[in-house]
């Protein structure tokens, strides 16, 4: 059975404005030790499905099911929740310069939490605190321990974050974003830890993120959003080098490759949630786009009868056809 | 920090001499009759200048001045004009007064204030929520004489006539005879300074807490598998209490005003009480003395007040 198991998630916030339909029936799941990458553009609901998920969403109408470790986290109390948010799932959010709290020394957040779930003495969990920081890569991390949070780099916050976030050994990381507000150089540390430690602990790990280059590195599996819709799931390389749903092609396209080839980013904005388009919420900016896709919502289907690889598309899933269909449009469009 | 606390000191120090200075000035500005008071209606002018000798009054202002501060240095603020009682002595009598009135009054409004803001702020737009805010406006705008008086009047005055004397109509009982006695002359004294301020203080905390509640580390916090009652207190009051201390700080000069009106209203022989009399009378010795206890107790007060403004955010200890 699988780790985690999400079915039609359902996540919508009542506004001045009307409802806004942040996550509109997502299904996936997670296997133990495994990495699901989850990808889409800014407002797609990644975060707040997964949030949802531990019931970090306040004020949201949340339907589905999400089955964690054989508990629906969704029907959970209060107190059942509290239990898995840290040893069961731990979470590191993107921006490590606000996440940490500015009052207190980064190692005291770390024992909070393990003392919140363990009863260990304040000597064992301040030992724990000063093991993590140092297997996520901070120097002197016995010295360090009990620095304020604004005395460390944005870089070394977020290990910090990853420290917390994996002191109390989880089944599950979700790490929404991890490295979108760090450099480059920085990014490539954070994710090594991150994969480092993946290894050591066997941890499964759902990874959010706009950067592809970041999936590439670290996924097994991709997830695809649009406008709070899953539109297509597959195996890494199929995602890469197989895209069925024309908006994780439109993705790829947007990538800079090294052949030199132009970048096709996708055009039109993400559309409104509060009133989504009829049919696949893409089809207004699809360039494949023909009569059934604004009436009718496709439902996700196996590409060339491989259930790992759906996508929520009318097109042929015939991955042949669909393949002669791209090159087409390629040509028409280059002419 | 020990830097910090020297130059607080310091400036404490300096702003205290001035308010002596001004006080002393202004004094003199006006023409002082305190002879003539002494003396009486009928007084000849060789005996209101024999008061003024004896008073020390005819001697030139700066000699005054000089006299009074280097005698203030040694703790003696010299004696009252019209009963030659020790200033100290007086201060002594009235203070633990006003101080009980004022750290009591503080207490309340801080806890009432900053505990109904949390509440509020947790449940937005809930009932608790709503008819906080209206409570607060009604005492928001409610002048503390107001206040005072309806006090009195419905639980004093009103539940007296029914036949229920739970509160006294006024003056005071020391701590020495007992927490009870003390308690019940204070109480409606305290709720006159504190509940007017407790409105500002629900306010402020309210919004405080809100914003608070909004941060990052806040999720952080509940993703922790934190209980609510600790996310809500040790993680987000803690910050929301910035804003709070620093208006603490602005009020503390305030509180100086509200004890001086709640003192006449609820006949307690405090500072405030003491020095409007002293005023009265132009007892020139007891109006600096009470000037520059109360001044030194708002300084030191302010100072306790940066102090924990460094205590709640570790960003500022090191300046
Ligand atoms: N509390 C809320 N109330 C109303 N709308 C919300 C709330 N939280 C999120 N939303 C909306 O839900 C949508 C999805 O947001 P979400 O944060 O999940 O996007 P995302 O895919 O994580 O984007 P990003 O990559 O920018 O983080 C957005 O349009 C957002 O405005
Ligand atoms: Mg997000």
């Amino acid at each position: 059975m699988a780790l985690l198991e999400v079915e039609d998630l359902r996540v919508s916030f009542p506004t001045d404005d009307g409802v806004v339909q942040a996550v509109r029936g997502v299904s996936f799941q997670v296997d133990r030790g495994e990495t699901l990458g989850l990808v889409g553009e800014s407002g797609s609901g990644k975060s707040v499905a997964t949030q949802t998920i531990t019931g970090l969403t306040r004020g949201a109408d949340v339907h589905g099911r999400a089955v964690f470790d054989g508990r629906d986290l969704l029907q959970a109390t209060a107190s059942e929740l509290r239990e898995v948010r840290g040893p069961g799932i731990g979470m590191i959010f993107q921006d490590p310069l606000t996440s940490l709290h500015p009052a207190y020394r980064v190692g005291w957040q770390i024992e909070e939490m393990i003392r919140a779930h363990q009863a260990v003495s304040r000597a064992q969990s301040r030992r724990r605190a000063v093991e993590m920081l140092g297997l996520v890569g901070i120097p002197h991390a016995a010295e360090r321990v009990d620095d304020y949070p604004h005395q460390f780099s944005g870089g070394m916050r977020q290990r910090v974050m990853i420290a917390m976030a994996m002191a109390l050994d989880p089944s599950l990381l979700i790490a929404d974003e991890p490295t979108t507000a760090l450099d480059v150089t920085v990014q490539a540390q954070v994710l090594q830890v991150m994969q480092r430690l993946q290894s050591d602990f066997g941890t499964a790990i759902i990874m959010i993120t706009h950067d592809l280059g970041v999936v590439a590195e670290m996924a097994d599996r991709v997830a695809v959003m649009y406008a709070g819709r899953l539109m297509e799931r597959a195996p890494r390389r199929d995602a890469f080098y197989r895209p069925h749903h024309p908006y994780t092609e439109g993705l790829f396209d947007s990538l800079p490759t090294r052949g030199g080839q132009r970048l096709t980013p996708i055009v039109g904005t993400p559309p409104s949630l509060i009133h989504p388009p009829s049919g696949c919420p893409f089809h207004p900016r699809c360039r494949y786009a023909f009569d059934a896709c604004a009436t009718d919502v496709p439902a996700l289907e196996p590409v060339d009868g491989n259930p790992a690889h759906v996508s929520a598309c009318w097109l042929s899933h015939d991955s042949s056809l669909r393949e002669r269909l791209r090159r087409a449009m390629k040509a028409a469009s280059s002419s | 920090m020990l830097r910090f606390l020297v130059v607080r000191t310091l400036t404490g120090l300096f702003v205290l001499w001035v308010i002596s200075v001004a006080v002393f000035v202004l004094f003199f500005v006006a023409p002082s009759n305190v002879a003539h008071t002494l003396a009486g209606r009928q007084a000849t002018p060789e005996t209101i200048a024999l008061i003024n000798h004896r008073l020390g009054l005819d001697r030139p202002l700066w000699r005054q001045y000089l006299d009074f501060l280097t005698n203030a240095l040694h703790g003696d603020l010299g004696y009252d004009y019209y009963h030659q009682q020790p200033v100290t002595t007086i201060i002594g009598q009235a203070f633990p007064i006003t101080f009980s009135l004022a750290i009591g009054a503080a207490i309340i409004w801080l806890v009432l204030g900053v505990y109904n803001g949390v509440v509020s702020a947790t449940h937005p737009r809930s009932l608790r929520d709503r008819s906080l805010t209206v409570t607060s406006l009604v005492f928001y705008s409610m002048p503390s004489f107001v206040l005072g008086l309806g006090a009195l009047y419905f639980l004093y005055y009103k539940l007296t006539l029914s036949g229920h004397t739970w509160f006294p109509a006024g003056g005071y009982a020391p701590l020495s005879e007992g927490i009870g006695p003390w308690t019940r002359h204070l109480i409606l004294p305290w709720l006159t300074i504190a509940l007017v301020s407790a409105a500002t203080y629900t306010r402020l905390s309210r919004a405080s807490m809100l914003d608070v509640l909004g941060e990052d580390y806040i999720r952080t916090a509940e993703a922790k598998g934190l209980g609510q009652r600790r996310v809500t207190y040790r993680h987000a009051l803690r910050s929301a209490l910035t804003p709070v201390v620093t208006q603490f700080g602005i009020d503390l000069g305030q509180l100086v005003g509200g004890v001086v009106i709640t003192e006449q209203i609820f006949s307690l022989p405090g500072l405030g009480k003491t020095a409007v009399n002293a005023i009265t009378q132009q007892d020139l010795p007891v109006i600096i003395g009470i000037v520059l206890v109360a001044s030194t107790a708002v300084v030191l007060a302010n100072i306790l007040v940066d102090l924990c403004y460094a205590f709640l955010d570790p960003r500022v200890r090191l300046t």
